[in-house]
C-alpha cells in the first residue's frame, strides 16, 4: 500500500470514528450491510473509471450507460425471457461494443476523450428514454429468478454480493493494472505518450484496452444496479454517476493528466464516498446538502495532498541544492 | 559480445543530407565511428548536430545518403530499426517516466515477464538492472522511484538503460547541462569505463573543456556541412572554435546617429526561479541596441521572461528609469513600458485565426475603446497606420494573420509593439524563419527604435546578426552573464569564448 493509499485510509477510519461517536447506529450491522452494498455498486465503475483516467482520458458515459445497459438487462430477462445467463453475456457484450467504439474514436480519429464520452452521455441516455417511451423498465409481476437474485443481490455471512463482487473484481484489477505488463504500459502512456511510443509500446492498443476495461466494469455495474433497484427509470437511473467515479479515483490519488493512481486508491476513494453519504443521512444533515458535503471533503482532500507534493518538491530542491559544492552558484 | 578490428568502422554515415521546404539542415556529411572511440561532435547552434543525431536514431529519414552499422546497410532506419542496430541516445531532456521505478524504465517495451499469466518478473527485470547499475556507477538501486532521483542519477540510469539493450554506439546531446561539476566527474569516468567495453560514445556538448577531457577525436558541422576533424593530439579549444566559426560577416551595422542616453533597465544580484543558481547584473540604456547571446539554453529566453514577469524572479534589484521595479504579470510590464516580442512567434506571439489588424491593436484595446467597447472603425485606423508605417504587405486588414508571410507576420508583431510607446523592447530571435529580405528591414526597425529613443535588447543565437546589429553583445552562460562587449572588440571568437566558457 501507498503513503496516498495510508492517507485515505486513516482519513476513512477517523471519519468513521466521529461518526460513530455522533451515531452508534454507524457500526450496526445494517447500516454496514446497506452502505457495503453500495461500495460495492459504486466501485465497480469507479475502478473501471480507473483504468481510463490513467491513460489521462475521461469516460463521461458511464450513467448513461448504466440506464442504457440496465433497460437491456432487464428486459432482456423480464420481457423476452431470455436466460439469464445469457442476458449478462449480451449485455457485458454490448458494454464492450461501446467502450470499444469509443477506444477507435480517440485513438483512430484522434478525438478527444472528453467529446468522444460526453457524445456517448447523451445519446445513450436518449436511446434508453426512446426505445422505452419513458416508461420504467421493470420484472414481470412476482417474476422471480433465485440464482440471479442470489448472485446480485444475496449476502452471504451478512456481506453483500456486489460487495464481494467489487472486491474479486478489484483484485484481478490490481493484477492487471500492478504486475501485468500491459499496467505497466498504462502508466507510462498516461505518464507520456510520445515517449511511450518511442519505447515501442503501441500506445493506441493500450489506450482503447483502457475504455474497453472501463465499459466492461460499467456493464457489470449496471447489472447490479437493475437487480438492486428490481426497475429502471431510464430517465434517472444512474445519472451523475461519471462523476461519483471520477471524484473516487481522484481521491484516491488518480491525477486527471494520467500516469498516476493505483487500485486500492480508487476502492478507498469509493469507500470515501459512500461514508460520507452515510454520514449526511446518519448525522441529520439536510440530504440536500450531500452533494455539498462530498464536493466540499474531494476540494479539501486534493488541495492537502497537492500541498503535500509542492512541500515534497520543495525539500528535494533544498537537498540538491545542499548537495551542490559551496561556490558554484556565484555569478560570473 | 563481438568487437570488430579496430579498423573497422563500426558506423558509417556517408553522404547524409537533409532539405526542408526552402533550408538544407546536413548536406554531404560523411561521418565515421570506430568502436572504443569516444567523437565529440561539435557546432554552433543551428549547425546540423541534432538534425544528423535524429537521422541516427531513426527519428527523422535524410534526404540521401546511406548509413551502415557494423557492415549492415540501412536505406530507412526506424525508432526500433535504430535500437535493435545498438544505437543508444542520452537525451538532453531526459525521457524517463517518472512515475516508475528504475527497473520499470530500463526495460520499459521489453519487460520480462514469467509465470502462466505471463505477468511482469519483478525480481527478474531487478536482478538484471543490478549490474547494469552497478556498471554505470549509481548509488541507486533497481527498486529506487525515479522521481526521488536527481538529474545526475536519471542521467545514470538513461546510460545504464542504453547498456541493457547492448548498445554498440551512445550518444550524448548536451549530458551534462543540469549536472554539478562532480556528476559531470562521475560521468567522464562512466564514459571511459564504455570505451573500455568498445562501446563507441558520440558526445555532443558546447562545454569544449569536456570535449577535450574525453574526446579521441572530435569532428565540426559548421551550417550543416564537415568543417573538419581534430585526432586526439590536434584537439585544443582555439582549434575547435576556429572549426566551429568562419564565414565572412556582411555589413549589417548602420551605427548610431546619437550617443546612448540615461540607463533606462539595470538588473543587479537578479535571481530568477527558471535560474534560481545564477546571478544576473545587466545594464541597457536608451537609445542603445543590445546583443544578447549565448549558447541554446544559456539561460536568455529565461531572462527576458523574468524581466516581463512571466517566471518570477526570487531576488534581485531591478531598475526602470532608475525606480525599482518589478513585474510580476505582464500587464505589470507592459503598462510599465517594457515589451516583449516572444520567440516563437506562432504560439506566443500572434494569434494566427485572427485578423490582422486585431493582432496589431490586441495588446492596447484601450486606446482603440470608446468607453469600454472595442471600436471597429478605430481599430481599423490604427492597424492602417502601423501597416504603413511598417510596410506590412497586406492589401486586407481584415485577413487572419496565418496568411502573412513569417517576415510580415513579425512586422505584425512589431506594430503591436511600437503603437504604444515603449521604454524598453526585448525581442527574441526576431528573424528566426524570416527570409533574408524581411530581415534586413526588421533591422532597419530595430534600429529606428534604438533612435527614438528606447531602449532595445535582441536576443539570437545567430552569430552574424549579433555582430552584425549590435551596439554591444551580452553574452549568457549557464544562466549568468559571462561577459560585456563593446563594439570594438566584437569577433566570433570572442563571443564565442564567452559563450562556451574559454579557460
Amino acid at each position: 500500500m501507498q503513503k496516498k493509499d495510508m492517507g485515505l485510509a486513516v482519513l476513512i477510519i477517523i471519519v468513521g470514528a466521529i461518526v460513530y461517536l455522533r451515531n452508534p447506529l454507524f457500526l450496526s450491522p445494517i447500516n454496514l450491510g446497506n452502505t457495503a452494498n453500495l461500495i460495492g455498486l459504486f466501485g465497480l465503475f469507479a475502478i473501471g473509471q480507473g483504468f481510463v483516467i490513467m491513460t489521462g482520458g475521461i469516460d463521461l458515459s458511464v450513467g448513461s450507460m448504466i440506464a442504457l445497459l440496465g433497460v437491456i438487462f432487464v428486459d432482456l430477462v423480464g420481457k423476452f425471457g431470455v436466460p439469464w445467463p445469457l442476458a449478462i453475456l449480451i449485455t457485458i457484450g454490448v458494454g464492450t461494443l461501446l467502450g470499444l467504439a469509443h477506444g477507435l474514436l480517440i485513438t483512430r480519429l484522434k478525438m478527444q476523450p472528453f467529446v468522444v464520452t460526453l457524445c456517448g452521455l447523451l445519446i445513450y441516455r436518449g436511446v434508453a428514454r426512446g426505445y422505452t417511451g419513458e416508461a420504467t423498465a421493470g420484472f414481470p409481476f412476482g417474476a422471480s429468478y433465485p440464482e440471479l437474485e442470489w448472485l446480485t443481490i444475496g449476502r452471504s455471512f451478512g456481506i453483500p454480493h456486489s460487495f464481494l463482487a467489487m472486491l474479486i473484481i478489484g483484485a484481478v484489477c490490481w493484477v492487471v493494472l500492478h504486475r501485468s505488463v500491459f499496467g505497466r504500459h498504462l502508466y507510462a502512456v498516461g505518464k507520456n505518450e510520445d515517449a511511450a511510443r518511442y519505447s515501442g509500446i503501441r500506445t493506441g492498443l493500450v489506450i482503447t484496452a483502457a475504455y474497453v476495461i472501463c465499459a466492461i466494469l460499467t456493464s457489470i455495474a449496471a447489472i447490479y444496479f437493475a437487480m438492486f433497484t428490481k426497475s429502471v427509470q431510464p430517465s434517472s437511473h444512474g445519472n451523475f454517476y461519471e462523476l461519483y467515479a471520477i471524484a473516487a479515483a481522484v481521491l484516491g490519488g488518480f491525477s486527471l493528466r494520467g500516469g498516476e493512481g493505483s487500485i486500492i486508491g480508487v476502492v478507498l476513494g469509493a469507500v470515501l464516498l459512500q461514508e460520507l453519504q452515510n454520514l449526511v443521512n446518519l448525522l441529520g444533515i439536510p440530504s440536500s446538502l450531500n452533494f455539498a458535503v462530498m464536493g466540499g471533503v474531494i476540494l479539501a482532500g486534493v488541495l492537502a495532498d497537492q500541498q503535500f507534493n509542492r512541500y515534497r518538491a520543495r525539500r528535494r530542491a533544498k537537498r540538491a541544492m545542499e548537495a551542490l559544492p559551496s561556490g558554484t552558484p556565484s555569478a560570473g | 559480445m563481438t568487437s570488430p578490428s579496430p579498423s573497422a568502422p563500426l558506423l558509417v554515415l556517408e553522404n547524409i543530407s537533409k532539405a526542408y521546404p526552402g533550408v538544407v539542415a546536413l548536406s554531404d556529411v560523411t561521418l565515421t565511428v570506430r568502436a572504443s572511440e569516444v567523437l565529440g561532435l561539435i557546432g554552433e547552434n543551428g549547425a546540423g548536430k541534432s538534425t544528423l543525431m535524429k537521422i541516427l536514431g531513426g527519428v527523422i529519414e535524410p534526404s540521401s545518403g546511406r548509413i551502415v552499422i557494423d557492415n549492415v546497410e540501412y536505406g530507412r532506419l526506424d525508432v526500433t530499426g535504430s535500437q535493435a542496430a545498438g544505437i543508444a541516445f542520452v537525451h538532453q531532456e531526459l525521457n524517463v517516466f517518472d512515475n516508475l521505478d528504475v527497473a520499470a524504465n530500463m526495460f520499459l517495451g521489453r519487460e520480462k515477464r514469467r509465470g502462466p499469466l505471463r505477468l511482469l518478473d519483478l525480481e527478474g527485470m531487478r536482478d538484471a538492472a543490478r549490474p547494469l547499475l552497478a556498471r554505470v556507477g549509481a548509488t541507486f538501486g533497481p527498486d529506487a522511484r525515479v522521481i526521488d532521483l536527481s538529474l545526475a542519477e536519471r542521467q545514470l540510469l538513461e546510460i545504464a538503460k542504453a547498456l541493457s539493450i547492448d548498445a554498440r554506439v551512445v550518444i550524448m546531446d548536451e549530458p551534462t547541462s543540469s549536472l554539478t561539476l562532480s556528476e559531470t566527474r562521475t560521468l567522464m569516468k562512466v564514459i571511459a569505463d564504455l570505451k573500455d567495453q568498445g562501446i563507441a560514445v558520440i558526445y555532443i556538448s558546447h562545454r569544449l573543456s569536456e570535449i577535450e577531457t574525453c574526446a579521441d577525436r572530435v569532428f565540426a558541422l559548421r551550417d550543416g556541412r564537415v568543417a573538419g576533424e581534430l585526432a586526439r593530439h590536434e584537439i585544443g579549444h582555439d582549434a575547435m572554435i576556429r572549426l566551429m566559426i568562419g564565414r565572412d560577416l556582411k555589413a549589417l551595422y548602420t551605427a548610431p546617429a546619437v550617443p546612448p542616453g540615461d540607463v533606462i533597465l539595470s538588473l543587479k544580484g537578479v535571481r530568477t526561479q527558471a535560474r534560481p543558481l545564477a546571478l544576473a547584473d545587466l545594464e541597457i540604456r536608451a537609445g542603445e541596441l543590445v546583443g544578447v547571446a549565448g549558447l541554446v539554453g544559456a539561460g536568455r529566453t529565461e531572462l527576458a521572461e523574468a524581466i516581463f514577469g512571466i517566471s518570477p524572479v526570487i531576488e534581485g534589484d531591478i531598475r526602470l528609469d532608475g525606480q525599482a521595479f518589478r513585474a510580476r504579470t505582464p500587464r505589470e510590464a507592459i503598462d510599465a513600458g517594457l515589451y516583449l516580442v516572444p520567440e516563437d512567434r506562432k504560439r506566443t506571439g500572434l494569434l494566427l485565426e485572427s485578423a490582422i489588424s486585431e493582432n496589431i491593436v490586441l495588446a492596447d484595446l484601450q486606446s482603440v475603446a470608446w468607453r469600454g467597447l472595442v471600436s471597429l472603425p478605430r481599430i481599423l485606423r490604427r492597424a492602417t497606420e502601423q501597416r504603413d508605417r511598417l510596410g506590412i504587405k497586406a492589401a486586407d486588414l481584415s485577413r487572419v494573420a496565418a496568411e502573412l508571410s513569417g517576415g510580415n507576420q513579425q512586422k505584425v508583431v512589431l506594430g503591436k509593439w511600437l503603437s504604444m510607446r515603449p521604454r524598453l523592447i526585448i525581442f527574441d530571435e526576431p528573424t528566426r524563419g524570416v527570409d533574408v529580405g524581411a530581415k534586413s528591414e526588421i533591422y532597419q526597425l530595430l534600429r529606428a527604435l534604438a533612435e527614438a529613443g528606447v531602449g532595445v535588447m535582441m536576443i539570437s543565437s545567430d552569430m552574424e546578426e549579433v555582430i552584425g546589429v549590435s551596439d554591444r553583445i551580452v553574452v549568457l552562460r549557464e544562466g549568468r552573464i559571462a561577459g560585456s562587449l563593446p563594439r570594438a572588440e566584437f569577433t566570433e571568437q570572442s563571443v564565442l569564448r564567452l559563450a562556451v566558457g574559454a579557460n
